[in-house]
């Protein structure tokens, strides 16, 4: 590995009285692209911004390519921000929003022109520079507010959950269009967003954030594979995870179910990995929905909501009925310790 | 028949709103020498006489001149007020919005008589200061009012956006907040000019010896002179006003903002 580009160093971050973020640690490498990844409220945000220089920490430090800019302003320190809102100025033609940098680094107006078109063309949106920020669509809009912070060439790119004001193909798209932007510029990357699937679709390295402490930090694939807490597995897709103590299963009320041979600690299922038909536990199927490649099952059951799938070729269970499942060790995931 | 009930109530309303316009500016073209109502006559010779009366000319352009000066200085002091109401979480925002909206709620006899008692005489103003300082404080709430609501409608993540692009908070506010709340601020300004150029009440207790505004001025001269004049130099007034509101609404959509 690199050494690390942004540093962030036993950060505390509050709001008055209410503390965001605590104690956080973090180092960002050259040219990475990294999502801050959790629920709202839980400092990624937060932490975004204190990097920006939108907010103070109350204690740490952060350094950026080996400079402290703890107390460097925002306008001195060279990051780039893209806003969920795009924040264009609406005043402003396509164009001046893209000069608007430029202009206030006193740029000459050939060399404006020159860079502008260059970063509008980037963006696709190079026919469009005369267009009033309303009279581009949202995906557009969302282009031009990258490009409005790129053409400065930001030492770091911060991204504010962009793309959760566009539509679902949109969103795709862009997602593509950014890591191809990242990739081909090098440029290094935080993104923010509460979206899993984005987080792991598009980083290098997910950081996922709970409570203002970072839970877990990783790989999509270890993330997604190896998730280290309960909260990790649950916010990834673990929808099943039950409790192993003294030789018994625990349900979700705490009352030992049925003895289940495995260490204490717990254990994990996504919901292709309960096989549903038959096996030791019973439950009742309370909802059941076509999901294109199988069925999506939700099961009430002494050990709690279950979910599961079965193949869509298979005839579905109705409503209602009973049925039974398996848990079987070697599908789920282990965590060892017990919050 | 309730179409032409419809009919019958607007068309009241519109004499009561718009009769004694009417009656004004005809009586106002009365070729007579006194005000009266129908007119004897009909000449344009008082609405030419009301540019020759000396105290008219003065007391217009001290009304001129605290109508666009008060509402200057009341939109410099409103301007940032409204900011900082809209933008911070003050503590003591809700009782500073009440205090600044009083002279809308307050009587303007109350003001006037409270200005002189308690300001103007012990600190001995001139009347001409008294005059602008209350037709300043007069007009704030209109500013802090007008600019607040269109700075509602502006996201604030649109000045972070500028700092971040290199602007100074000062410059952020210039660049980005002053060209996006425009509309609002012309808005507050002509209202302002309006109520300003339109005030009785506290401008009637803080004149003082030829020193008047222009309504105070037609008023003592009625007291004196009744003659068709002040119902033409009204008249014209009115068309002002009504000229004014009609291009700010042509070229701002001015109802959008009051």
């Amino acid at each position: 590995m690199s050494e690390s580009f942004v540093c962030l160093k036993n950060l505390t971050l509050a709001y008055g009285d209410t503390i965001a973020v605590s104690h956080l640690s973090l180092n960002i490498h050259k040219g990475e692209l990294i999502t801050l990844l959790g629920p709202s409220g839980c400092g990624k945000t937060t932490t975004m911004r204190a990097i920006a220089g939108l907010l103070s920490p109350r204690s740490g430090t952060i350094e950026i390519d080996g400079n402290d800019v703890t107390k460097v302003p925002a306008n001195k320190r060279g990051v780039g921000l893209v806003f969920q809102s795009y924040a264009l100025f609406p005043h402003l033609s396509a164009f001046e929003n893209v000069a608007f940098g430029l202009r206030l680094r006193k740029v000459s107006n050939i060399e404006i022109k020159i860079r502008v078109e260059q970063s509008l063309d980037t963006v696709e949106l190079g026919e469009f520079a005369n267009r009033k920020p309303s009279e581009l669509s949202g995906g557009q809009q969302q282009r031009l507010s990258l490009a409005r912070s790129l053409v400065l060439e930001p030492k770091v790119m911060l991204l504010d959950e962009p793309l959760s004001n566009l539509d679902a193909r949109l969103r795709l798209d862009m997602r593509s269009e950014l890591q191809r932007l990242q990739r081909s510029s090098g440029i290094t990357m935080v993104f923010v967003t509460h979206d899993q699937g984005e987080a792991l679709a598009l980083a290098d390295r997910v950081v996922l954030m709970k409570d203002g402490v970072i839970e877990q930090m990783g790989t999509p694939a270890e993330l997604y594979n190896r998730p280290s807490t309960v909260f990790a597995a649950d916010f990834i897709g673990f929808e099943n995870i039950f409790e192993v103590r003294e030789g018994a299963l625990i349900g979700s009320d705490g009352s030992k179910i049925r003895g289940y041979n495995a260490p204490s600690g717990y254990l994990a299922w996504r919901p292709g990995g309960v096989s549903l038909g038959s096996g030791p536990f019973r439950g009742t199927v309370g909802g059941v929905s076509f999901a294109g490649e199988v069925w999506e099952y939700v099961i009430t059951s002494p050990l709690g909501r279950i979910t599961a799938s079965t193949p869509a070729g298979n005839t579905p269970y109705p409503i209602g009925t009973t049925v039974g499942f398996d848990l079987l060790e070697q599908h789920g995931h282990r965590i060892k310790g017990a919050d | 028949m309730g179409k032409w009930t419809s009919f019958l109530v607007i068309g009241l309303t519109l004499t009561f709103l718009i009769g004694p316009f009417f009656i004004i500016i005809t009586a106002g073209l009365s070729a007579g020498e006194n005000l009266a109502f129908p007119p004897e006559g009909l000449s344009l010779k008082w609405y030419l006489a009301v540019f020759k009366v000396e105290s008219f000319r003065e007391s217009f352009a001290l009304s001129m001149f605290l109508a666009v000066f008060g509402t200057l200085t009341a939109l410099v002091l409103g301007v940032p007020a409204a900011y900082a109401l809209s933008r911070y979480r003050l503590p003591l925002a809700e009782t500073v919005k009440t205090i600044v909206a009083a002279p809308i709620i307050v009587p303007g006899i109350i003001v006037g008589l409270g200005l002189l008692r308690y300001l103007v005489i012990p600190l001995d103003f001139t009347v001409s200061l008294a005059l602008f300082m209350a037709h300043t404080a007069l007009v704030i709430p209109y500013a802090v009012r007008v600019v607040a609501a269109s700075l509602e409608n502006l996201r604030s993540d649109m000045e972070e956006a500028a700092i971040l692009l290199g602007c100074t908070r000062l410059g952020a506010f210039i660049k980005v907040v002053l060209p996006n709340i425009r509309g609002g601020v012309l808005a507050a300004f002509i209202l302002g000019f309006v109520t300003s150029f339109n005030q009785v009440p506290v401008s009637l207790f803080l004149s003082g010896p030829g020193v008047r505004t222009l309504p105070i001025d037609m008023l003592a001269y009625m007291e004196i002179t009744y003659d068709p004049s002040v119902a033409a130099l009204s008249a014209l007034l009115a068309i002002m006003s009504v000229g004014i509101i009609f291009l700010a609404e042509k070229f701002l959509g001015f109802s959008r903002y009051v």
